[in-house]
């Protein structure tokens, strides 16, 4: 059926929700997009991968131990996947995998693909209403797009957040959509093949459906 | 920009059926749960909640089932709740497929079960349940009092103080529900929302007494405009009856200012 395209690989770091993702990408894909999922957290299921997903809920600290497993090959193959402009998925922490560093865990790195770090959300804000801003941002919020992410999330549309950090990159030609929470925040990366979503596209209903089919659709 | 007030149906399920079916044209099957989630799905819930009250074992594997089924199909936040008494009954819902689970009785008394859960599972995944009655029905100064077990069992603990004390453990909200309105249809205990929504820092889920789209509303509309300040609602009767879809809900709301998600089409 799919075996004449590349394999989708969904890497495993071992940090839950994998099923979630899966599931999502399997009715985004539909029978005409359909292709092998591969569930693996080995180097090289993603080097012969045609779309490479990273998933991700948790600690980014767990996060970047998990990525330098196999004496650091799997980040190898996943900067080298990235360098070469394979397609790319990011999700949760699996955008700010691609930073160098959080502030959630000071002395761990991220794969520094792109420079910026993981900042938390300011504590104690008040919304107009003087009600608290909540951390973590949990619940349905609207993206703003930006240029380049405008071939694939739409303005205005609502995602749903589980976050408590966000991506703050240097290049901010980088940025494709933000949102806000008490602050306005990167809340997607976008660059050649590559997008990174701070939001979950899995828990996003219709919204994020579209949103991975396009990803899919690019995907030769 | 700001994040969403969240409308959340809730279904109760028993032995893989809901109990008391939902009234929407068109559905296959009002006593299946999946069709039931799908069709909410459909109407626009921020998320699903499925309330399993089965007494026997046997049935927790029908439930997993009806989980697993759920979220092949259906792509919001699912939580699931009942009967969870140890992180073994945690990790088989959330493994089929289920993105947070809600405890009560089981935190009561366990409460290190709460940080067990969030430890392992992160507070993303924990909803903290709480009954809770006043102990003046006339008089809210002098508090709210936990109870279990469907209301039967008084614990004694200060409703309050027990929000805090859950936050604390590790809770990522507070599903609190009015033992004074749960099914009065009279609307919220309007006081009981806004002293826990002040009380803690995690989001509060509002439980108990909605009949009319205008009680929804004041549950949700901010502290400071005279409502009780949840963060979401939580309801069952009003949109099992077919009084009232999500999407009138929704566009009721909108239109009185509460900032809500507006469904792709």
């Amino acid at each position: 059926m799919s075996a004449a395209r590349p394999h989708l690989c969904l890497v495993d770091l071992g940090m839950g929700n994998l099923r979630s993702v899966e599931r999502a990408l399997r009715a985004a894909m539909g029978d005409d997009l359909a292709r092998d999922i591969v569930v693996s957290g080995d180097p090289g299921a993603v080097r012969d991968a045609g779309l490479v997903v990273v998933p991700g809920q948790g600690a980014f600290g767990d996060c970047s131990l998990a990525l330098q497993r196999h004496g650091g090959a799997l980040a190898r193959a996943l900067t080298d996947h990235i360098e070469r402009d394979g397609h790319f998925l990011g999700i949760c922490l699996g955008l700010q995998a691609l930073f160098e560093g959080s502030d959630e865990a000071p002395g761990r790195g991220g794969l520094g693909v792109f420079r910026g770090r993981v900042r938390r959300f300011q504590d104690g804000l008040r919304d107009a209403d003087g009600a608290r801003v909540k951390i973590p941002h949990m619940g349905w919020n609207q993206v703003s797009v930006s240029p380049a992410g405008a071939h694939r999330i739409d303005e205005g549309a609502w995602f749903y957040f589980v976050h408590s950090f966000h991506v703050v990159p240097d290049d901010r030609s980088l940025v494709a959509a933000e949102s806000e929470h008490g602050e306005r925040f990167v809340c997607a990366v976008a660059k050649g093949n590559l997008l990174g979503v701070q939001f979950h596209p899995e828990k996003s209903q219709r919204a994020g459906l579209t949103l991975l089919r396009r990803v899919l659709e690019a995907v030769p | 920009m700001t994040v969403a007030r969240r409308l959340i149906p809730c279904l109760d399920v028993k032995n893989g059926r809901v109990v008391k079916g939902v009234q929407f044209v068109g559905l296959r099957d009002a006593g299946d749960p999946v069709d039931c989630a799908r069709a909410y799905d459909r109407d626009g819930a921020d998320e699903i909640t499925f309330l399993d009250i089965t007494a026997t074992h046997e049935a927790r594997d029908i439930l997993l089932d009806v989980v697993a089924r759920t979220a092949d199909q259906v792509f919001v936040p699912l939580t699931v709740g009942g009967g969870i008494r140890a992180r073994a009954d945690v990790d088989a819902i959330l493994r089929a497929g289920a993105d947070k689970v809600s405890i009560n009785s089981a935190a009561v008394k366990t409460p290190e079960l709460v940080n067990e859960i969030a430890d392992a599972y992160g507070r993303q995944a924990l909803v903290v349940a709480i009954d809770a009655r006043r102990r003046d029905a006339a008089d809210p100064s002098k508090g709210w009092e936990v109870f279990t077990h469907g209301g039967r069992v008084n614990t004694g603990r200060d409703a309050l103080a027990w929000a805090d004390e859950m936050h604390r453990r590790g809770a990522g909200e507070i599903l609190l529900t009015s033992m004074d309105r749960d099914g009065t249809g009279r609307g919220y205990d309007l006081e009981l929302v806004r002293a826990v929504v002040e009380r803690v820092a995690i989001p509060v889920i509002a439980s108990g007494g909605v009949g009319t789209l205008a009680h929804l509303e004041e549950g949700l509309r901010p502290i400071a405009r005279g409502g009780g300040g949840a963060d979401a609602a939580l309801a069952a009767t009003i949109f099992h009856d077919g009084l009232h879809t999500l999407t009138e809900a929704k566009a009721f709301l909108r239109e009185r200012g509460v900032p809500v998600r507006a469904t792709t089409p």
